[in-house]
Parts: structure tokens; C-alpha cells; sequence
């Protein structure tokens, strides 16, 4: 019913103007104005908007400053970052002139010359000087921030990373994070997606999840022969199970194949996290991304970093932070304040939920932490992390209201 | 299209007339009309999905009204359908309007008028082209309507997301026509593109050498290239893709679990479509924007009567844009694990290209130094795209350096820069080119006051809705984010998002006033002269009623270049390029 009435309305409406504009046509015909050009009036109106224009788009963009200046990412919490965000501030220096300056000759002009039928525009068709000059000026200004650029980009993604980096993989799936440190070995064991189960989420390859993996595999094979007797020779449900046991097997020599690898005993002593993870001040955070499913990207914006998550290969990302939480807080004024780690590439319904907390504390804080994290070799259990996300409306709708 | 003009006769039949023509003028209003309602769907989506970002979570019968219980349940957007928006949203916009509707239309009105041809090289090349454009245009809009939603990736389509109806419920049959949708897309402006590139090189009249081309002309002919040599490399990415989908390949897929299973197909890279999508997906923000240039060019010097500032300089920087768009794809991928030198050689590239471009901005500008401006609607469309240029224009400066990009890439400060210098530039010099081309096209005049309507109110809520997200993103929101509200870092910024949706939706309902008056002007419009705007090129010698071969007698002959305002020593303020030089005077655009 509203909607009909809506839509009465709305042409009711187009109706109406329509028959204004005839009237109002009629009467400037009527007034002898047919020109297509616009009159003095307008022009002489229009000119002068252009000026307003302009105070107009310098005071919103003054206004947004001083509004919303103070909420944007605080000072960074890395090594790299602060020199990051120098170099950040000196291009929006450069760039917010350009912006300004072009502006005000840009509407001033248009200001400044509107249309006088006693001048003649002035005939100036080239000037080799003055093209020389803004081709040459915003070279240098270029060649400036490329130098510049290039030297932090070159300092953050080709140093050598220290040998007593903290290792971590950060390991995303759809929709949650898993992180894994490297243990007292400084070694991540080596890991497959065919040995991924629920009790070992990387699929990390060591001779007892192998065995485990392999007992799953032979198991659910078993189950399927099962089935696969009991089902109707010839139908869907065989040629199904037949497809599924064959393929199971060929999993499982994948599986079997990790047998040989020498190892096997790395990914003993990894450890596993969700929810949150937990990096020690001051000290090189060597990350190491992988993905389960589909391209992910690793963002952590206090931090100046992200690194994307791509499933056939490994990528990396190492960074220093230099400021706990803890301080964080403070600087920030805000107790509740933590250290976050989102999803930056589109992956599914719930990507704009895929998050982990990271905390950063004192090394020696951290150190009893580690301690106290159960080892990979004495079972990981999935507590599903703190994505609560779902495609769910219903699920949404109660998380949003809370 | 049912924009009859009752009032002339030819011996075709209505059919020929409208629907199957093959003359150059009717196409461009095909191409027009079709991206004008595509770009209306686009449009509402934005709206539907800046409602959700606005206000969280909230419920709105429109959206249910919209999308029905499935999508909108109790009219809160569901996620899925959010994302499903967005990337319907961002092909529409890039594809659909700004490439098919904006080169479409421009580049088949324009090029065969501004040259002085009787129609394009191949009328049914052109014919075939529009009607592959509008097959795609329909197969896209059917996919909004399939079970399983269209296409969800986001207007990139990433594999292995896009590749796996396991991944998301978008990947299903909605993106196999969205595939289906682009490759014929793809046809279509292969077939557009090598006639007009065709086109301009033989057919033009005598006297026009490349060098008294108008600018339209020469942004409209090296955007054809870059599409010709583009695009095919997006049809061979769309390929592998439907290869993945549907017969088992693995050219992108690689280690993959999902859904509980191991997916057996090992071996590819999602980065090879990275690099494939890219290497079209950048020359494009060109076949975008360099029409929208070109446009602007016209539309500056006819308004401020004077000489487009710097020509040659002008031509140079749209060939210089052109080749370095070609090697800079990289800037896209800095974050995707690639070797750290070739991140620095792609920054290296890109900034090189903020050099013409800013050519090309400085050479506006000093256009209108000492111009005599005449703010006809289209000019004000034109003065604001050389504004958005700009202001879209600096913070690709940022962008394009690797080191920044890192705490940058895939935020709002992406969609702030992209909307601001792609978006906007190429849909305000859209509007320009209708408003001065509308005469041309349908021999009668818009409304000028509706015009300053819907610039001031177009302009403003533009700004309105881009210019916050920079803050956005310097704050760390990521872009394709259904709702922020889950991190508490963001919750200092829900009244932006709140002003962007307002001033969105404020937008969306001031293209209406556009809507209507051309409409409106096409049935009851004041009747066009030959030459309203006092013009020197070639489609304002023309009759106002459209004609085969667009010139009643023999072709015109071209003596000098198209940039003749307020010349010294003339009577009137525009010299048209049929008129022979005198004794003794120097042709503006040669020489030097
Ligand atoms: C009515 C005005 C418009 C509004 C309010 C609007 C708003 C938005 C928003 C909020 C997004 C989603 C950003 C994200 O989450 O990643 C988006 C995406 C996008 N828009 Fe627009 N937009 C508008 C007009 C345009 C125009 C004119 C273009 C033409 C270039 C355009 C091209 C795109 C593209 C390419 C995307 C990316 C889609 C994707 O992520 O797959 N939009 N738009
Ligand atoms: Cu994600
Ligand atoms: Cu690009």
C-alpha cells in the first residue's frame, strides 16, 4: 500500500514539474529570451558561485581536519611506521599545496573571467616556458618523494631479518585467524593443507599428526566402503561414494608421501594461538602468511603493516613494535584500547569480521606467556576464536544490538 | 529506444530507424540511453548499500522493498547481498558507463562529425558492437535476479574466491554470467574500438591532419588503442577463470582447503589473474578518464572562447598517459608478495605518469586565464572535472608510492582517490559532453536552469560523499567492509559514514533532475540551432536534423585547427575550421 502511494507520488510529482517547466517556458519565450547562451545574469551569478565554491570546499576540508584530525590512527606502534607516516605527512604537505594553489587559480579564474561581450578573450595558444616549467617542477617534487619513498620501502621489505626474530605465522581461513609461533626451535615445522583436520587447523606435519591424519583418512574410507555396500548398485549415491573413496585415497598417499621428510620433529614444539597473540616489545617480528582458502590480506594499522595472504605460497612481512599496549592506552586515553589485526582482501560474507587481537608487552612478559602456551605436540583445541561472525541475519542482528 | 522524433520522415522502417541502425548518431544515442539505465541501477545499489553503512544494522523497508525477505530479511541488508552490491555496483559504474556508455556514446557521435566522415568505417562493425553491448548489459542484469545472488568478489573477481561456488554464495551461477556478461562486454568494445581507431585514421576529411584534430578526437582514438590492446587480455583472464570454473583446470588455484575438503587442483596462482586483470584493469581507469579529458577540452575552450592553452602539449601527455599506462599495473599488487625491486620499478612508473596529467591540468587552468567564460551548464561540468582531477589526482601520488601503500592499500583512502579521479572526473565530463553534445544528438536544447540544478546539487553531494572517506581510511577502515561496527577503533567515525550516506543518497536523488529534463528536452526541448554554442568544429556545419552521410552536400574541407577563438584581427569571436585561412595567416595548432 505505502509503496503504491510512493510511487503515485513520486509521478505526480514528475507530472507537476513537467507542467511547471511549460509555463516557465512559455513565459521566457514570451520575455524574448531563446538564446541558448546563458544571459549576463547567469553568468555574472555562476562566476561568483565559483568563488564560494571554492571558500566553500577549503572550509569542509578544514572542517573534516579539525573533526575528525584527532581520530585517526594514533602514533605508530612499529619502527618502520613512524618513518612511514614522516614520509606520509611530508607528501600531504606537498600534495595539499598543489591542491590549494591549483584551486584558487582554478576558480579564481573562472571568477575573474567571465563572459564580457566588450573583451575579447586573449589568443594565447602555447608557451613553451610555461610548460617547461610545470613539467620540470613537479618532476623535481617527484623525484623527490620516489627517493624518498623508494628508501623506506627498500629499508622495510629487503632488510635481513635478525636471526633472534620472533617467527610467527599468521594462517587465515574463512572467517578467523590462526597464529603459530615457531617455538623454542625458532623453526615453523613444515605444513600441508592435506593434513589440515580439526585438532590441527595448519595442517602442520609432524610424525604424530601424520599418524593421526592417516587414521583419520583410512577411517573415513572405511565408512564410505560401508555405505558404499549398502547402496543401490548403479545410482548416485555409488558413483558419489566411489568418487569420495578414490579420491580420499589419493589424499592419503599425498599424506603418506610426508612421511620421508626429515622434519618431521619441527612443528613439535610450534605454538598455536586464536583469538589473540601476543608479541614482545623491541624485538623484529619475522610474519609469515599463508592461506587455507582464499586470498586474505594481514592489516594491522597500528602497526604500518599488512601483507596479503595468498593460498600456494608463502609471503612475509617484518616489523618491530615499539609500544605495548599497555602505553597504547595511555597515549590514547582509552583503557579499552587494543592492538587489532583485520582482514584487508574480500573473502566471503563475514570479512568484515575476521579479526584477532595482538597484544604487545615487555620481552620478559612475554617470555612467561610463551612458557605458558601448551605446545602443538600436546594437542591444539579450536575454541573458534573471536569471530563470532556468521551469514546468519538472525545471529547479526542480536550482535549488533548488544 | 523509443526517443522518437515524430516529426521527420525517411524511407526506413521504425526497425531500421531505431532498432537495427546502423548510422553512427543513432548508435550514440543507443550507447546513451543503455548506460544511462545501467548507471541508474548502479546508482540505486550505492544507495541501498550506503543505507546500511550509514545507519548499522538498522532496519529500512526500502531495502526489503528492494531486495525481498531473502536478501533483506525485516529489511536489514544480509552480508552477502551487501558485497553482491558493491561489486554489480563497481562493474556497472567502470564497464558500463564509464567505458560502453561514455566511449560508446562520445566516440560514435564524435569522431565521425569532428572528422568530417559520412558514418564510421564499418556501420555493421558499429551496429554489432551496441548490440553485443547491450546482450551484456541485459545478461548482467539478469544475474542480480539468479538464486545463489550475482556475482559477490567485488568488481575484481579474485579467484580463488571468484573461481569457488564453495567460497561464497556469489560464486555460483551469478558469476558465470557475470563472466558471460563481460567477455561479450569485451566483444563489444573490440568491435567499437577498432572501428573508431579505424575510422580516425582513413577517414578523414581533407585538410584534417592529426594535427587539427580536436582534442575529443584525439583522447577518443588513443582510448580506442589502449581498449584494442587491453581488453583481450582481460578475455584471456575471464577465460582461465570460466577454465577453473568449469572444466577442472587449475590456472589460479592452488594448496587450497575449503568447504572441509581438499580441493585436488594444485599447481596455479591467484597472482597470474592479479597481473592479467591488472594489465587491462589500469590501461582502463585511462579508457576511462582520457574520453573525459578529451571532452573537457572541447567543452573549456568553447566556453571561455580562447585557444585551448598548449595543444601540442596536450596530445603529447595523452600519448605519454597512454604508453605509461600500460607499465604501471603493478601499483595494484604491491602487497601480494611480489619481489620488493619490481614494487619499486611500478612506483617508479606510476609517479612518472603524474607528470602529463599534471600537463594536463596546468594547461586547463591556464585556458581559462584571460578566457571569456560563459557558464553554460556544461562548462560548469567541465571546470568541476578539472577540479576532481585534481583533487583525485594528488593522492595517487601517495598511493602510487609502495611504502605508503602499505598501510593504504584496499582502505577507504582507495575509494575516496579512485571515486574522486576516476569516478567523478569521467561522470562530470559525462554530463558536460550531454549538455553540449544535446543539441547535436537530438536538435533541441536542455533546460538551463534545471541544468544549474543539477550541477550545484551533483557537485556538492559529490564532494560530500568522497571527500570524508580519505579520513576513513587514514583511520584504517578497509573498503569492502559490510558494516565497522565490530571494531571498536572505528567507532569514533559512525557520524562520517552517517554524512557520506546522507550526502550519497541526496545525489542519487538529484540525477532525477537530470533524468527529467532530458527526457523532457528530447520531446519538448526549445529547437537547436545549427552552431548554439558558437563552436569551430566540424558537427556544428552540419544540418540539426540528422541526415545519412551527415552532410547534405560534398564533405567539408578543413583549413585550419579547431582552436580558433577570439583570434586577433576577427570579427567574431570563433573562426570554424572550414574557413580558409587568409593571406598570410598563421594556422594556430601547426607550425611553431
Ligand atoms: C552515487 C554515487 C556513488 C556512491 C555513493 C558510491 C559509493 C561506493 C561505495 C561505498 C563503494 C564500496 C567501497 C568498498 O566497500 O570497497 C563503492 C565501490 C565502488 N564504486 Fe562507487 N559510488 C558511487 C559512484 C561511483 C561511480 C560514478 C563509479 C565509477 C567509477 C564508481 C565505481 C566504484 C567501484 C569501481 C567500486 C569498487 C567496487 C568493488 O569494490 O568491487 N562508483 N562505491
Ligand atoms: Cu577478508
Ligand atoms: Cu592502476
Amino acid at each position: 500500500m505505502i509503496t503504491i502511494l510512493i510511487i503515485l507520488s513520486i509521478g505526480l510529482a514528475v507530472l507537476s514539474i513537467a507542467q511547471l517547466m511549460r509555463v516557465f517556458e512559455a513565459s521566457s519565450r514570451l520575455k524574448g529570451d531563446s538564446s541558448p547562451l546563458p544571459t549576463d545574469a547567469e553568468n555574472k551569478y555562476q562566476s561568483k558561485m565559483m568563488l564560494v565554491f571554492l571558500f566553500g570546499y577549503f572550509a569542509f576540508f578544514a572542517w573534516l581536519v579539525a573533526k575528525y584530525g584527532d581520530k585517526l590512527l594514533p602514533v605508530s606502534a612499529s619502527e618502520h611506521g613512524v618513518a612511514l607516516d614522516n614520509l606520509l605527512n611530508f607528501n600531504f604537505a606537498i600534495i595539499t599545496l598543489v591542491f590549494v594553489i591549483t584551486h584558487v587559480y582554478l576558480f579564481y579564474f573562472a571568477f575573474k573571467y567571465v563572459f564580457n561581450k566588450d573583451r575579447k578573450a586573449y589568443y594565447y595558444t602555447h608557451s613553451n616556458k610555461l610548460e617547461l616549467l610545470w613539467t620540470t617542477v613537479p618532476a623535481v617534487f617527484l623525484a623527490i618523494i620516489v627517493i624518498w619513498g623508494l628508501g623506506e620501502w627498500i629499508d622495510i621489505t629487503m632488510d635481513e631479518t635478525p636471526d633472534d626474530a620472533v617467527v610467527i605465522e599468521l594462517y587465515p581461513k574463512q572467517f578467523d585467524w590462526t597464529a603459530r609461533y615457531a617455538g623454542s626451535d625458532s623453526t615453523l615445522g613444515a605444513s600441508n593443507y592435506n593434513m589440515i583436520s580439526g585438532t590441527n587447523p595448519l595442517g602442520v606435519i609432524t610424525s604424530a599428526s601424520l599418524s593421526e591424519k592417516i587414521a583419520e583418512l583410512n577411517e573415513e574410507i572405511a565408512e564410505f566402503e560401508a555405505e558404499l555396500a549398502d547402496a543401490p548398485e548403479g545410482g548416485l549415491k555409488e558413483e558419489e561414494l566411489t568418487e569420495k573413496i578414490a579420491k580420499w585415497n589419493r589424499q592419503l598417499e599425498n599424506v603418506m608421501s610426508f612421511e620421508s621428510l626429515t622434519t618431521l620433529e619441527k612443528g613439535k614444539d610450534d605454538i598455536l594461538v586464536k583469538s589473540e597473540f601476543v608479541i614482545p616489545r623491541g624485538k623484529d617480528i619475522a610474519f609469515k602468511f599463508r592461506s587455507r582458502d582464499v586470498i586474505h590480506s594481514a592489516y594491522m594499522p597500528h602497526f604500518r603493516a599488512q601483507m596479503n595472504c595468498v593460498p600456494g605460497m608463502v609471503t612475509e612481512f617484518t616489523f618491530k613494535p615499539t609500544i605495548t599496549t599497555a602505553e597504547m592506552q595511555e597515549i590514547t586515553g582509552n583503557d579499552a584500547f587494543e592492538y587489532v589485526l583485520l582482514c584487508n582482501k574480500i573473502c566471503g560474507a563475514a570479512h568484515y569480521n575476521m579479526q584477532m587481537n595482538i597484544k604487545v608487552v615487555e620481552e620478559e612478559e612475554f617470555n612467561v606467556w610463551m612458557n605458558e602456551q601448551k605446545i602443538f605436540a600436546e594437542g591444539f583445541v579450536d575454541d573458534g576464536g573471536t569471530s563470532t561472525a556468521t551469514v546468519n541475519n538472525e545471529v547479526e542482528l542480536t550482535m549488533i544490538e548488544q | 529506444m523509443a526517443t522518437a522524433h515524430t516529426d521527420h520522415h525517411h524511407e526506413e522502417t521504425f526497425i531500421s530507424k531505431y532498432v537495427f541502425s546502423q548510422d553512427h548518431k543513432m548508435i550514440s544515442k543507443q550507447f546513451l540511453i543503455t548506460g544511462m539505465l545501467m548507471a541508474v541501477i548502479g546508482m540505486i545499489m550505492s544507495s541501498l548499500f550506503r543505507l546500511q553503512l550509514g545507519w548499522q544494522g538498522e532496519s529500512f523497508w526500502i531495502l526489503n522493498f528492494f531486495l525481498g525477505d531473502k536478501w533483506a530479511p525485516d529489511g536489514i541488508l544480509d552480508p552477502n547481498m551487501y558485497l553482491a552490491l558493491v561489486t554489480i555496483h563497481g562493474t556497472i559504474m567502470v564497464f558500463f558507463l564509464l567505458t560502453g556508455g561514455l566511449s560508446g556514446t562520445f566516440a560514435n557521435l564524435l569522431i565521425p562529425l569532428q572528422i568530417g566522415a559520412r558514418d564510421m568505417a564499418s556501420g555493421f562493425m558499429n551496429m554489432l558492437s551496441y548490440w553485443f553491448f547491450l546482450a551484456s548489459s541485459v545478461i548482467m542484469v539478469v544475474s542480480l535476479f539468479v538464486e545463489t545472488g550475482p556475482a559477490s568478489g567485488g568488481w575484481t573477481v579474485y579467484p580463488p574466491l571468484s573461481a569457488l561456488p564453495q567460497a561464497m554464495p556469489g560464486s555460483g551461477l551469478g558469476m558465470t554470467l557475470w563472466l558471460v556478461s563481460m567477455s561479450l562486454f569485451i566483444v563489444s568494445s573490440l568491435l567499437g574500438g577498432l572501428n573508431y581507431v579505424v575510422t580516425v585514421i582513413n577517414l578523414r576529411t581533407k585538410g584534417m591532419t592529426m594535427t587539427r584534430l580536436p582534442l575529443s578526437i584525439w583522447a577518443l582514438f588513443v582510448t580506442a588503442i589502449l581498449g584494442v590492446l587491453s581488453f583481450p587480455v582481460l578475455f584471456s583472464a575471464a577465460l582461465l577463470l570460466i577454465f577453473d570454473r568449469s572444466f577442472g583446470t587449475a590456472f589460479y588455484l592452488s594448496d587450497i582447503h575449503i568447504a572441509g575438503e581438499v580441493l585436488e587442483r594444485t599447481g596455479g596462482s591467484p597472482i597470474l589473474y592479479e597481473h592479467l586483470f591488472w594489465f587491462l584493469g589500469h590501461p582502463e581507469v585511462y579508457i576511462v578518464l582520457l574520453p573525459a579529458l578529451g571532452i573537457t577540452s572541447e567543452v573549456i575552450a568553447t566556453n571561455s572562447r580562447k585557444p585551448i592553452f598548449g595543444y601540442r602539449a596536450m596530445i603529447g601527455s595523452i600519448l605519454a598517459i597512454a604508453f605509461l599506462s600500460f607499465i604501471v599495473w603493478g601499483h595494484h599488487m604491491f602487497l601480494t608478495g611480489m619481489n620488493p625491486f619490481l614494487g619499486a620499478v611500478f612506483t617508479f612508473t606510476t609517479l612518472l605518469i603524474a607528470i602529463p596529467s599534471a600537463v594536463k591540468a596546468f594547461n586547463f587552468i591556464t585556458t581559462l586565464w584571460k578566457g571569456s567564460i560563459r557558464f553554460t551548464p556544461a562548462m560548469l561540468f567541465s571546470i568541476s572535472m578539472v577540479s576532481t582531477f585534481i583533487s583525485g589526482g594528488v593522492t595517487g601520488i601517495i598511493l602510487a608510492d609502495s611504502a605508503l601503500d602499505i598501510n593504504l592499500h584496499d582502505t577507504y583512502f582507495v575509494v575516496a582517490h579512485f571515486h574522486i579521479v576516476m569516478g567523478l572526473s569521467a561522470v562530470m565530463a559525462m554530463y558536460a559532453g550531454v549538455y553540449h553534445w544535446f543539441p547535436k544528438m537530438y536538435g533541441r536544447m536542455m533546460n538551463r536552469k534545471l541544468g544549474y540544478a543539477h550541477f550545484w546539487t551533483t557537485f556538492i553531494c559529490a564532494y560530500g560523499v568522497f571527500f570524508p572517506q580519505h579520513f576513513l581510511g587514514l583511520a584504517g577502515v578497509p573498503r569492502r567492509y559490510y558494516s565497522n561496527s565490530e571494531f571498536p577503533i572505528f567507532d569514533d567515525l559512525v557520524s562520517i559514514n552517517e554524512m557520506v550516506s546522507i550526502f550519497a543518497i541526496a545525489g542519487a536523488i538529484a540525477q532525477f533532475i537530470f533524468m527529467f529534463n532530458f527526457f523532457y528536452s528530447i520531446r519538448r526541448g526549445p529547437k537547436a540551432s545549427a552552431n548554439p554554442w558558437g563552436s569551430n568544429t566540424l558537427e556544428w556545419t552540419t544540418p540539426v536534423e540528422h541526415i545519412h552521410g551527415n552532410w547534405p552536400g560534398p564533405l567539408p574541407t578543413v583549413h585550419r585547427w579547431a582552436y580558433d577563438y577570439s583570434k586577433p584581427g576577427k570579427e567574431q569571436d570563433f573562426v570554424p575550421q572550414i574557413v580558409p585561412l587568409e593571406d598570410g595567416e598563421q594556422d594556430g595548432g601547426a607550425g611553431h
